[in-house]
């Protein structure tokens, strides 16, 4: 279950962007996630409600895009979807491929509301990231 | 994947990049940002400290993955056996709890630095940070990190290594790379591992576990091995060796291209 300590990362990069950009709250959280990522959306959802309690995401709502698997081949030049365990090109089935999509594990983006009093906005952070810790 | 080459920015996320595609108000009126980034970009970042370490001191670092009792100590065991103090060697060792694996390294005389994750099911790259403040890398050849026997979890964490190598021991049964892509993916070499035990095993064939690595669109090569019996062995120092080489040219021409760079310096 890394997906704990992948989750504190995230609510870490989260808070750090929100810190900087004066975000009130942070409203939506965008993950694209494949599935050769080595995580499990189900498992992060879990851990996403842990992980950011007490944090600027905490109410926060965590979207996570599943990504294709997809291979380019090296033989043939074709770009065909695939499955995580045969990574084989979709038109000549030759195993010597590239993965071009299916390993992602990104933070993609972030919704979030703003003061327009910039004092009041870094100091909702700062409490956050206290409370957070 | 990594956040400076590009390499995050894949045909699925592209779009996202286009014009007026980073920063830009939503529908409802939030401020939205674009910021496609791993999730790890922290541990990313100390792995890269991590590496740099190792490559300035020439230390070639070996990131050993594999399930629980597949036999990565006693590969350690005879590698360093077998080296006969001709490389300088230090091992960091990872585990939930004892320090039973460090304390069978140290019995080589080898130095030996145990890592309890406590219920930390891999190694993430701080924690190979701070053992690595123990050793003396300026009088080491090769840093081998056992990592945790898991093999699920430690596929995801850079620790800085220049090299994965993974194992897969005769009793788990030939289709552990397609049921653990995500690991075996990562793997630069797979080492099979017990093979003095396929003439009782025999339903492990390892033409299949190449199969499946294959179907993984894995170029890694594959070494049949026992640190029992011995067999094998020789294969895998020989690719240790060649990799150590390898990284000693690598490191020398790093060493010359900063000589050169501050000779030239006003």
């Amino acid at each position: 279950m890394h997906e704990l300590a992948i989750c504190q990362a995230l609510i870490d990069q989260v808070e750090s962007i929100a810190s900087e950009h004066h975000a009130r709250e942070v409203m939506e959280i965008f993950v694209e996630i494949g599935p050769l990522s080595g995580v499990e959306p189900q498992l992060l959802e879990q851990a996403f409600d842990i992980a950011s309690a007490g944090t600027i995401a905490d109410g926060a709502k965590l979207v996570i895009r599943s990504m294709p698997v997809r291979v380019s081949c090296r033989q043939c030049g074709a770009i065909t979807d695939a499955l995580p365990t045969r990574l084989v090109c979709g038109v000549c089935g030759d195993w010597r491929t590239q993965l071009v999509s299916g390993d992602e594990m990104l933070l993609a983006s972030l919704e979030f509301t703003r003061d327009d009093d910039e004092q009041t906005c870094s100091h909702g952070v700062q409490q956050g990231i206290e409370a957070g810790r | 994947m990594c956040d400076t080459c590009g390499c995050n920015v894949t045909h699925g996320n592209a779009p996202l990049l286009q014009p007026g595609g980073r920063f830009e108000k939503t529908a409802s009126g939030h401020e939205s940002i674009t910021v496609l980034r791993n999730l790890l970009h922290a541990n990313d970042h100390a792995a890269a400290h991590n590496r740099q370490h190792f490559e300035r001191h020439g230390v070639l670092a070996i990131n050993l993955m594999s399930s629980p009792g597949a036999g990565k100590t006693a590969l350690l065991e005879a590698t360093i056996d077998a080296l006969g103090g001709n490389f300088a060697i230090a091992v960091i060792e990872g585990d939930l709890e004892t320090e039973n694996d460090a304390e069978r390294i140290r019995r080589h005389g080898v130095q030996a630095i145990q890592i309890t994750t406590g219920s930390a099911c891999h190694l993430d790259a701080h924690m190979v940070h701070d053992a690595l403040h123990q050793v003396d890398l300026a009088h080491i050849d090769i840093v081998f990190i056992e990592n945790v026997g898991n093999l699920v979890c430690p596929a995801s964490f850079d620790l800085g290594q220049q090299r994965n190598v993974t194992l897969l021991s005769v009793p788990e049964g030939d289709d552990k790379p397609a049921k653990y892509p995500v690991m075996f993916r990562a793997a630069d070499l797979v080492l099979l591992s017990k093979c003095d035990l396929l003439p009782v095993l025999d339903d492990f064939r390892p033409d299949h576990a190449r199969r499946h690595l294959q179907e993984l669109a894995s170029s890694a090569p594959v070494i049949e091995l026992s640190a029992k019996s011995g067999a094998g062995m020789d294969a895998w120092l020989e690719w240790l060796l060649a990799e150590a080489a390898a990284l000693e040219q690598h490191s020398g021409s790093l060493a010359a291209q900063s000589t050169a760079a501050s000779a030239s310096a006003p």
